[in-house]
């Protein structure tokens, strides 16, 4: 059941990581020609979900616009979680002065409000996807540090550990191929669990204009664009909102279906669950 | 070589209580020390400390008056006595036992390990299985001391059997030095060319001794003095 719940939902993530790939292909209009005399055209059998003010078909948008947030959250993802969790390794398993300070200054960006932090940050960094990420990334990865570091303390006193030293394993070698692999588990579950809350929050900062600066297609400030005409032409706002609300559940509910297949714990429980239920 | 500890003393925190207070021990390459006491009185934190698991609170270990070394291969090596905490879950067998060089071939199959193990993950092998690999991990001809701690404990009788005649033909041939911490006195009569006992920590004393500064030298005592140190750290444990 389990299993086939994690190939189902991780072929939906598939086919929406290779539509945002190959997006170029997939549009069946050019998502930034303009076309002023079909403008507003509500959803047609040419346009099935309809064109934007000007004139642009919403469908070539929409998959255009899935490329630029999906793999700008999957980019943010992967740099906070490597930056985060090397952190994280380095404080836990050297401990002392640098794990002090290091884990001080995350305290301090845990410190605030993250979306507001972010606000502020891409504000200074100017607009641009980019921008965005690199704001996200600021106040995301203290939270990859300290679960890296937490599992760390457990592992670094295991006799697996000693006995590597004990044998001539270096540091870095340690760190890599004994400590890494080994608190792997619980980071790349909250990675995962992490791509649609970071979808939602680069989608939100475009949406407040701080994140991909128009022309450029982006579920977030297409949203944002459209709203003004939210009762007029409801299509351009909700072809981009169902968008994001169809992929960050899907990926959502993916990551729920890798905790549940990498935790063998969770997994019993719900074995055990099941009869009574 | 000598492998020597001076006046070792360990407690986990700055208020736990001694584990090991004022422990010293000397041992000879080709010497087969066995360390026998009841439960709780530190054998096993005592080979952690030999093998630089772990750093005493005080007092230091020296392999021929040195330091152990921090970097590279350590000639003290030490076998847990839980196997499957002493093997990275995440690699299979093959690279585990490679992991201070390679074996050689003779002594996997001396030691019972079947070939199709190597390909295999920790978790797919009993803890009797993985303690044949710890064992074949540490005996390469580099080691000079081992500390043994409980390390046949979970093996039938002639595996235990098998792998004591192992190690005692290493210490023979390699001239190699083992330190046996086992709570079977059979098994140390057997294999051990001295017996030592680990005496009792007597808290009211110990705490006396750091208010008047004096530390009394609480070295081993030999197997033959035992009967009376034995009783009296029991009561004293009781209490």
């Amino acid at each position: 059941m389990g299993r086939k719940k994690l190939i189902f939902l991780g072929a939906l993530v598939a086919v929406l990581l290779a539509a945002a790939a190959f997006a170029e292909y997939l549009t069946p209009y050019d998502p930034y020609a303009q076309d002023l005399a079909n403008a507003l055209q509500p959803p047609c059998a040419a346009h099935p979900l309809g064109t934007d003010r000007y004139g642009r078909d919403m469908l070539s948008r929409v998959i255009m616009g899935g490329q630029t947030t999906i793999y700008s959250s999957l980019l943010l993802v992967v740099l906070i979680t490597v930056a985060g969790s090397a952190v994280g390794i380095v404080c836990g398993y050297f401990g002392g002065k640098l794990d002090a300070v290091l884990m001080r200054i995350s305290d301090v960006f845990l410190a605030f409000p993250g979306m507001v932090f972010a606000i502020a940050v891409a504000s200074v960094m100017q607009g641009g996807v980019m921008n965005a990420v690199a704001a996200l990334a600021c106040i995301s990865w203290p939270r990859y540090a300290r679960i890296a570091r937490s599992q760390v303390l457990t592992v670094k006193s295991m006799p697996y550990i000693h006995a590597a030293r004990l044998s001539g394993s270096g540091t870095a070698k340690i760190l890599c191929r004994h400590v890494a692999p080994n608190i792997a588990g619980p980071v790349i579950v909250t990675a995962v669990l992490d791509i649609g809350t970071m979808m939602m929050e680069i989608a939100g900062l475009s949406f407040l204009g701080l994140g991909a600066a128009p022309p450029t297609a982006e579920w977030g400030s297409m949203m944002s664009n459209g709203r003004s005409m939210l009762q007029t032409s409801p299509w351009v706002i909700l072809a981009p909102g169902a968008a994001i609300f169809l992929t960050v559940m899907i990926f959502n509910l993916f990551g729920d279906t890798v905790r549940d297949a990498l935790d063998p714990r969770q997994r019993k429980r719900r074995m055990e669950d099941g009869p009574v239920a | 070589m000598q492998l020597k500890a001076e006046h070792l003393d360990f407690r986990y925190g700055e208020k736990t209580p001694w584990i090991l207070k004022d422990v010293s021990l000397q041992t000879e390459s080709g010497e087969r020390v066995g360390i026998v006491g009841p439960s709780g009185y530190g054998k096993s934190t005592l080979s952690k400390l030999l093998a630089g698991y772990v750093r005493p609170s005080a007092g230091r270990v020296l392999l021929d008056g040195e330091p152990l070394p921090e970097k590279g291969y350590c000639p003290v090596q030490m076998i847990y006595q839980h196997p499957e905490l002493a093997v990275n879950p995440r690699w299979k067998l093959g690279k585990i036992v490679k992991e201070a060089g390679d074996p050689d071939p003779a002594l996997l199959e001396r030691m019972g390990i079947e070939p199709q193990w190597l390909s295999r993950w920790p978790s797919e092998l009993s803890g009797g299985e993985l303690q044949r690999f710890c064992i074949a991990r540490v005996l390469n001809p580099r080691i000079r001391f081992l500390i043994c701690d409980e390390i046949t404990t979970m093996l039938d009788v002639i595996t235990q059997a098998q792998i004591w005649e192992l190690l005692l033909e290493a210490s023979e041939k390699q001239k190699l030095g083992i330190v046996v911490i086992t709570h079977n006195m059979a098994l140390a009569e057997r294999v051990c060319t001295r017996i030592v006992e680990l005496p009792a920590i007597n808290h009211a004393e110990t705490k006396e001794n750091r208010q008047t500064d004096i530390t009394k030298s609480r070295s081993f005592i030999t197997k033959r003095n035992v009967s009376a140190t034995e009783g009296e750290g029991c009561a004293d444990r009781a209490v």
